[in-house]
């Protein structure tokens, strides 16, 4: 590409020129001095970027109305991958509706199951134990890395990176090996339990994390190196997909996005749950909200999810890693040839169900997409009356109209890949 | 000679005793096989001995068996991720479970191009006639994959939103569980339809351990039905619940 | 969140300019609630939004909910924030079913009764006078477009002033709403092999 000097031969072409995508009559006339007279139809083409389509990120359907290259309009359909997990969730009792949840943002699962145990623990009013809150906030970190690891690879795929696509999937395979190791699965792991985790975590767990946390701090540099100052990537990037906060508040975009445009607002340091008050760790903030800011913004969280990683082996508390209250959590297996009230409450507790009082509650959790968050509505019953998850990626997506609106088409790709959208979050 | 005659014949005996072709060890043996090398590049090699040294060497094959054994070889998975099985799809192609050995890791976008619709993720009533499209659009042979619990059963998810099975609507080779399915699975379930392609489908355990006969079919065998009285009974009962 | 008391003068401020408006609140398990009437929640929430010391700017979520068989049946919650105190703020507003209340008019039996579904299975109300109505606050925050139009979409609530009220996640010409309490979950039951005797040949 040309350089400072050859500016001139290129018109209006790079990046670090000002262009300004005027009307297309003006343009032309601009352009080539010939006054033009366009039929109103022969302006705008409506394009489907149909659910099967490599970039959009799941099965999102877009309708897009182009002027040129420019796009003018911009309206998302989605509900291809609607489950009915809310509705489904109504006929299962509280427990059981764990793995239900998990399956909306089928990235963030352990953020889900967060939001979920928390919202029922506080219609409870259970306390869980220090132990269960920092394995909790372990996963949830972890989980929060794998999530980032996914969007890179497969941001860059979509960007034309694809070696940055086999690296992270590489280290992504790490991570889900610690997930099997203390959960069993790799993905959809059912390990947030109401009341704690589970299970504890074997032992060479910890000597298994802090290996990947060296492993990770190096890739994470590597790919750095590959596409921080990648002159591609920076071109396709900087600049691209500018929203103001203002509107980005009023349209209630919260998470990497949001930071990403200069606002600070991070649920984990702001509402303060699980233990996350006793950790250090820093929230990373963009200055001009562009798909580089995003880049960066995410980036840099993988490194303080590895601080915050090491923080919590540090200081993982002992004792028991789920509370012992039996109305709402299973006794131990041992205890059930020994005392008869863990086995009728075993019996209740896997026939029937706890039965919760009647009660609503919100409870938002930082997911790595925003903020997501399970409103319940109780009745009395042993099954919720209502589960509601607010979720980012459903709400993230109407800021993709105003980002995407005045840019290119090529551009529309890459604004979809910085906006990380789940359509498992968006359809439910 | 022995007839006085002046014209003399050489006839060459070759000399075998001790040799490896004689008492050959096994019929890997290298010394007997690089002997027998030498012997056809010689032109040694004669009739019986001739027919048998080509047969182990070249595969003979109908032209159909060739091409089954390169589709298989060569399948095209369509670019088709729904939902998170979508994600341990994409980790079949990713360095650890490469897909790329068996030689499918380059991931048509378009469905003209592909050969293999791999199904991953909830099938969700809206999307269903868009798959279904998607599978018309492809070009024969094809071959379908449904991988995990939801696309092969309604996995789960037993409501309206999501159909119970992508079989209610399109053909399905090869249905993996899961959920999601390892990419272990999915490679072996890859693997399984390689066999299929091939021509020697795997049957499933009963034919491995020839246990047919074990299903548990009414009364009187597969496709049979149950006596009439059995039919009263039922719909009876079936009235009786309100079903 | 604005405490028990906090809550009580908020409903007397609001009261106070839009009376009848906030018709009681409610804090439970620390989270607290303002219960509205439906005909004035864009009042209310224009006060809440504005009023210097309340200030809730953000709104997180909107959804419906559906209290079938307590009455008033559904109601539209919104979660608002305050960004500078971390407070949040849920206010509800409750809507009666007019379908219920037009079919205990025609056939005199009392209104909210399960079982109101017509014979061939489509559930009551689908008529757009029959549905409840409720004004839109996309105007106020933005962010309530796609959230209403799935409200829409799931509960049949009609947002009057929505600028593109349709089906989001259902397929759009779907009929019934899905989350509503007397909807069936629908799905096929799980047929085993030993249920070849009750249903023959299921394995075809």
């Amino acid at each position: 590409m040309g350089g400072a000097g050859s500016a001139g031969s290129l018109e209006g072409r790079l990046r670090d020129e000002e262009v300004t995508i005027g009307d297309l009559k003006t343009e032309i006339e601009d352009r080539t001095g010939a006054t033009v007279e366009l039929a109103p139809e022969q302006e705008m083409m409506t394009i489907n970027m149909g659910p099967h389509h490599p970039a959009t990120h799941g099965v999102l359907r877009l309708i897009v109305d182009l002027e040129g290259e420019v796009v003018r309009d911009l309206k998302p359909i989605v509900g291809y991958v609607h489950t009915g997990i809310e509705k489904s969730c109504e006929t299962m009792n509280y427990w059981k509706v764990i793995p239900f949840v998990e399956r909306m943002d089928y990235l963030a699962y352990f953020s889900n199951m967060e939001a979920y145990c928390g919202a029922v623990e506080k219609l409870i009013d259970m306390e869980i134990p220090r132990r269960a809150k920092y394995l909790r906030m372990l996963h949830l970190e972890l989980n929060r890395l794998h999530s980032h690891l996914v969007w890179l690879g497969t941001s860059a795929l979509d960007l034309g990176a694809m070696g940055v696509y086999f690296y992270c999937f590489r280290d992504r395979d790490k991570v889900l090996d610690i997930f099997e190791m203390s959960t069993g699965q790799r993905m959809h792991t059912r390990y947030f339990q109401i009341g704690g985790v589970a299970e504890d975590i074997p032992s060479g767990f910890e000597k298994k994390v802090r290996e990947l946390i060296v492993t990770l701090n190096t890739g994470i540099a590597q790919y750095e190196s590959l596409l921080d100052r990648n002159e591609i990537f920076l071109h396709r990037t900087k600049g691209i997909g500018i929203v103001s906060r203002e509107r980005l508040l009023e349209l209630g975009v919260t998470g990497p996005l949001l930071r990403a445009s200069g606002d600070a607002w991070d649920l984990r340091k702001e509402g303060g749950y699980l233990a996350y008050p006793e950790i250090e760790f820093d929230v990373p903030v963009g200055t001009v909200g562009d798909g580089y800011d995003r880049y960066r913004v995410r980036l840099t969280e993988m490194r303080e999810s590895l601080r915050i990683i090491e923080q919590c082996l540090d200081g993982l508390p002992e004792g028991p890693w789920i509370s012992d209250d039996r109305k709402y959590v299973l006794p131990p297996r041992a205890e059930l040839s020994t005392s008869m009230e863990s086995l009728i409450h075993h019996f209740k507790l896997v026939t029937e169900g706890f039965r919760v009082a009647p009660g609503e509650v919100y409870n938002p959790v930082e997911s790595p997409r925003g903020e997501v968050g399970c409103f319940i509505l109780a009745d009395g019953s042993s099954k919720p009356a209502r589960v509601h998850y607010r979720e980012p990626s459903f709400v993230n997506l109407q800021a993709l109209r105003d980002m995407a609106v005045g840019e290119y088409v090529a551009d529309l790709i890459q604004t979809l890949a910085m906006l990380d959208p789940i359509l498992g979050g968006i359809d439910r | 000679m022995a007839q006085g005659s002046p014209r003399l014949e050489i006839e060459r005996q070759k000399l075998r005793v001790h040799s490896p072709l004689d008492q050959p060890k096994s019929p890997d043996d290298l010394r007997a096989r690089q002997l027998r090398a030498r012997d056809l590049l010689r032109g040694d090699l004669e009739g019986s001995d001739l027919d048998a040294y080509v047969e182990e060497r070249v595969a003979t094959t109908s032209l159909e068996k060739l091409l089954n054994v390169a589709r298989a070889n060569s399948i095209f998975p369509a670019t088709f991720g729904l939902a998170c099985c979508a994600i341990e799809m994409m980790s079949t192609v990713s360095p650890r479970y490469d897909i790329a050995r068996f030689g499918a890791e380059a991931f048509r976008a378009s469905p003209r191009q592909a050969d293999l619709l791999i199904l991953s993720g909830r099938v969700s009533i809206k999307m269903a006639p868009v798959i279904r499209r998607i599978y018309d659009q492809m070009l024969e042979p094809k071959w379908a994959i449904s991988m995990g619990a939801c696309s092969s059963s309604g996995g789960m998810f037993s409501n309206y939103a999501v159909v119970q099975g992508a079989d209610k609507f399109m053909p399905i080779d090869v249905h993996v569980p899961g959920c999601p399915p390892r990419p272990e699975a999915l490679i072996y379930a890859f693997n399984k339809l390689q066999e299929k392609i091939k021509g020697n489908p795997e049957q499933g355990w009963r034919s491995r351990y020839q246990a047919h006969g074990t299903e548990e079919w009414a009364r009187g065998g597969p496709g049979s039905k149950p006596s009439e009285e059995a039919m009263e009974a039922y719909a009876q009962a079936r009235e009786v619940l309100g079903a | 969140m604005p405490d028990a008391p906090g809550l009580e003068l908020i409903l007397a401020e609001i009261n106070r300019s839009q009376p009848g408006a906030v018709i009681d609140t409610s804090f439970d398990r620390e989270q607290a609630a303002l219960i509205v009437d439906a005909t004035q929640i864009i009042g209310v929430l224009t006060w809440l939004k504005e009023t210097p010391g309340q200030e809730y700017t953000f709104l997180a979520s909107v959804h419906g909910v559906d209290y079938l068989p307590n009455l008033p049946r559904f109601a539209v919650h919104y979660e608002l924030l305050n960004r500078e105190r971390y407070e949040r703020l849920r206010v509800k507003a409750l809507l009666n079913d007019p379908a219920a209340e037009h079919e205990a008019g025609a056939d005199g039996t009392p209104a909210g009764t399960p079982g109101g579904s017509r014979p061939d299975g489509v559930p009551s109300g689908t008529a757009t006078q029959l549905l409840p109505h409720i004004d839109s606050c996309v105007g106020l925050f933005p962010t309530a477009n796609f959230q209403e139009r799935e409200i829409y979409d799931f509960f049949g609530v009609v947002f009057d002033g929505h600028p593109d009220l349709r089906r989001i996640l259902m397929p759009d010409d779907y009929v019934g709403w899905p989350q509503r309490r007397d909807f069936p979950v629908g799905g096929e039951p799980v047929i085993f092999t030993k249920d070849e005797v009750t249903n023959p040949g299921w394995w075809q």
